[in-house]
């Protein structure tokens, strides 16, 4: 059975004025389904969004972030993939906001909008953060009635992601 | 110590109450009344009962429709009782129309209809859950309840039975009446609608205040660990009421009657244990393994619940969140699905009686107790029968009913006794938690669960009992043929079709024709059947006989005719029977040519050595036959071979259809693999 590694999941966590946005996002492996279904790519698994106004922004700040990440995955080439960092660090810094992201090996995708108004967290936090998700998102996987693919709706996941984003803000 | 139906209301029939139902009803009155009423209170006194619509006698209308939605009957219902407790004719909820109301409230909890005949009957009381925070919050000051009750009697316009009631009440009011009703419900038999009224009634003892608004959300505390609610402000009688409310239910499980645990519903009895270890099994043989996602996936699915709700399960279940359940997940998640399946909301946490470490503590051989469930374990639902079915509630197996395969609800008796180990399994879970589940909600849950208990544990049946196919059954042959052999007489009419008839008879030695003459048949015959020895002596004897007797031709007929017939019955002989009559002329016309010429071999021979001019004799005379006999026989197996050389191709033909058939079906799966990461996205 194909393992469908072309998943992706975009977290976006966007930290505004004590409060945040988490945003997951699912995206594809574009050698599989590129010359398919390119709609089918990259699309949300999970968003979660602290205040609740102005998402769609971020929504699309998230999207645009999933060009960066690729392209930051395919600059590693391909001798450097098993060796790839997961955590990708800064995207790119716009004045509002800071972009991280982090990819799995299953080219999970996980995006992080962090205000830049929020100076206490570090990059270590994020990393954290990010590895925190990372653990939630495979306990998800773990759960048989899971498809890959399908919106992540575990509660435990949700609870984590809300601590999370609480925690930060 | 009933009161006696005075005179009747205006309003409404008369009333018998007896003791509890006075007492729990003025309280509950008093409360509803002193919640709604902000003047009232306490403070108007007898006279104030002449009034025909006192306004502090009204039990407020939202404290009673929180009252009445605590009772958990369904909107319907509740409205009907409303009708007919006159309160909607009147406007307001007088004290009869309220214990009018209370008591069709019982009846509808019982069961019966919502009549007023219903209600003069004797009931129980009627049950409503509080939640604990009313019981902490209402614990307070019986003194002002009192005084309200104290006030009820004198607030009641019509002469009724109320005013002997409230005498005894106020009687009662000097003992400890938190007790009294508190006692006897638990040990009351498996009937859990009383003891909730401990519960509630203790609560009303304990209030003055507004009932909670949200009775329904009660049951979310009292499903929950007993972990938070322990955050409560605790008042002990009020926990010790909520302990009550949750023993009661495990009526029939003696070992949670004492247990701190306020999470009955949570609880896996023994019998529960034992058929959720049975299922395991079935799933996978080694009880210290694990099932696989998959596995497990496959299995619960056939639940009906829905996707989201098994997902929850599994991830409260399965702790470790490796992708498999070792048994106690397995325990734990199988019985959420069967609390979700009656209708039990699931927990926002796994309770502790489900979690890995009690489980192993609570049951802690099964592993050892595996050998005996191997032994036993197809028997074990029709073990659990005879104990359940004394026990059964028939309604909380219903829930059940959505395990697969429905149809096999409809068929034998094996599967009724089936749902009844299921739902004895699953009466503990309803009985466990009444004072979460509504009344109608289980009703009309307990429908369900029979067929899916059934199922399951005819699945658990079938899987070990799979019945092997019985050999196939021989056909009309006769393997030993004694003496007759049926094949020697069928097998000339069915040759080709009866191909696997083929009797052995081809492989016997020669064999005489049956057109042979009748004796030298018979002899020839049994010399050439399975048991030659058997036969030859009667053979040799036989012949010796017929020879003897060949000089007349006269008894040659006789002989012949007993011959025939006695070929008839004893001989294989392929055309004996059907031609035992009219052979034996030609076998005569046969015979007798031939006869001179064996007469004086026999006779010669008979004088000689029986036994071996016998063999000789027959033999020229069976030669003539027998290559009549060969050449049937002959022919026979050139039909069976074609026979067999068609049915060969046939094979192969097919067998190739099916190669050609398999690979298309690969072809095919390769193609669905191959488009299903487009598709599926």
């Amino acid at each position: 059975m194909r393992v469908r590694s072309c998943d992706s999941l975009v977290l976006v966590v966007r930290v505004l004025r004590g409060r945040v946005l988490v945003v997951c996002a699912h995206g594809a492996d574009p050698r599989h389904l590129s010359c398919r279904h390119p709609f089918l790519q990259n699309y949300p698994l999970y968003i979660r969004s602290a205040p609740t106004e102005n998402e769609l922004k971020f929504h699309y700040m998230v999207h645009t972030s999933l060009d960066v990440v690729d392209e930051k995955i395919s600059a590693m080439g391909k001798a450097l993939v098993d060796q790839r960092e997961l955590y990708l660090g800064l995207l790119y810094p716009t004045e509002d906001y800071k972009v991280y992201g982090y990819v799995t090996n299953s080219k999970v995708k996980f995006v992080m909008v962090v205000d830049s108004s929020n100076t206490a967290l570090r990059d270590n936090e994020i990393r954290s953060m990010f590895r925190k998700l990372h653990n939630s998102y495979t306990d998800v996987m773990c759960n048989p009635f899971y498809n890959p693919g399908d919106r992540i709706q575990s509660r435990a996941f949700d609870s984590m992601v809300t601590s999370m984003m609480i925690q930060v803000c | 110590m009933e009161a006696a139906a005075g005179g009747g209301c205006g309003s409404g029939p008369p009333l018998l109450l007896s003791e509890g139902e006075q007492q729990c009803y003025s309280e509950l009155f008093a409360r509803c009344a002193a919640a709604g009423a902000a003047g009232g209170g306490p403070g108007s006194g007898p006279p104030e009962a002449a009034r025909a619509v006192p306004s502090a006698a009204t039990a407020a209308a939202g404290p009673v429709a929180d009252l009445f939605r605590a009772s958990q009957l369904p909107a319907e219902t509740l409205h009907q009782i409303t009708e007919l407790c006159g309160a909607k004719r009147v406007g307001y909820f007088g004290p009869t129309q309220f214990y009018i109301a209370l008591k069709l409230i019982a009846a509808a909890q019982s069961g019966l209809p919502v009549r007023i005949e219903s209600i003069k009957c004797e009931l129980p009381l009627p049950r409503f859950l509080m939640s604990k925070t009313d019981a902490e919050i209402r614990f307070g000051n019986p003194t002002e309840l009192h005084g309200t009750k104290v006030q009820i009697p004198y607030l009641i316009t019509e002469k009724n039975t109320f005013k002997r009631m409230d005498d005894e009440d106020k009687q009662q009011e000097t003992q400890s009446p938190t007790m009294s009703p508190l006692a006897s419900p638990p040990s009351s038999p498996p009937h859990y609608q009383r003891v909730p009224l401990s519960h509630a009634y203790g609560k009303l003892r304990s209030n003055t205040e507004q009932m909670h608004p949200a009775p329904y959300e009660a049951r979310q505390p009292l499903v929950q660990p007993e972990g938070p609610s322990s955050g409560a402000p605790g008042t002990k009688p009020p926990r010790h009421q909520a302990s009550l409310i949750r023993s009661f239910s495990v009526e029939r499980e003696p070992q949670d009657n004492n247990s701190n645990y306020p999470d009955e519903p949570w609880r896996i009895t023994e019998e529960q244990r034992e058929y959720y270890v049975n299922q395991f099994r079935s799933l996978q043989p080694d009880p210290s393994s694990f099932i696989s996602g998959s596995v497990a996936k496959n299995f619960f699915t056939k639940s009906k619940l829905s996707i989201p709700e098994l997902s929850y399960i599994w991830e409260l279940s399965d702790a470790d969140c490796d992708g498999a359940l070792t048994l106690p997940e397995f325990c734990a998640a199988f019985h959420l699905i069967v609390a979700r399946k009656n209708g039990y909301p699931l927990p926002e946490g796994l309770p502790p009686t489900l979690q890995t470490e009690y489980l192993q503590a609570a049951f802690p051989k099964p592993k050892r107790e595996c050998a005996l469930f191997d032994s036993y374990s197809e028997s074990m639902p029709a073990n659990q029968q005879p104990r359940d079915l004394n026990r059964m509630e028939k309604l909380s197996v219903k829930d059940m009913a959505d395990f697969p395969v429905p149809t096999q609800d409809v068929t034998s008796d094996d599967k009724q006794g089936l749902k009844s180990t299921a739902d004895e399994a699953l009466a503990k879970d309803v009985s466990e938690d009444p004072a979460t589940s509504k009344d109608s909600n289980s009703l009309k849950a307990r429908p369900r669960s029979r067929s899916y208990s059934s199922t399951s544990i005819e699945e658990a049946m079938k899987r070990g009992e799979d019945p092997p196919t019985p050999p196939p059954r021989p056909q009309k042959t006769h393997s030993r043929a004694s003496s007759l052999d049926l094949n020697k007489v069928f097998q000339p009419n069915v040759p080709a079709t009866k191909s696997g008839l083929l009797p052995p008879p081809p492989a016997l030695p020669p064999r005489p024709c049956p057109s042979q003459i009748s004796h030298l048949r018979v002899n020839s015959k049994r010399s050439a059947q399975r048991r030659p020895p058997t036969q030859l002596p009667n053979y040799g004897d036989f012949r010796l006989q017929k020879q003897s007797e060949q000089a007349p031709e006269a008894e040659i007929h006789p002989q012949l005719n007993r011959a025939p017939s006695q070929a008839a019955e004893s001989s294989p002989a392929k055309k004996d029977i059907p031609y035992s009559q009219p052979p034996s002329k030609p076998i005569r016309r046969k015979f007798r040519p031939e006869n001179p010429a064996t007469e004086n071999q026999d006779t010669s021979t008979a004088v000689g050595g029986p036994a071996s001019a016998a063999t000789v004799k027959p033999h020229a005379a069976v030669q003539k036959q027998s290559s009549k006999q060969k050449k049937a026989i002959q022919t026979a197996i050139r039909k069976n071979k074609e026979a067999n050389a068609v049915l060969a191709r046939l094979n192969s033909e097919l067998q190739q259809q099916l190669k050609e058939v398999h690979q298309e079906r690969i072809a095919l799966e390769n193609q669905l693999e191959q488009l299903r990461p487009v598709t599926v996205l």
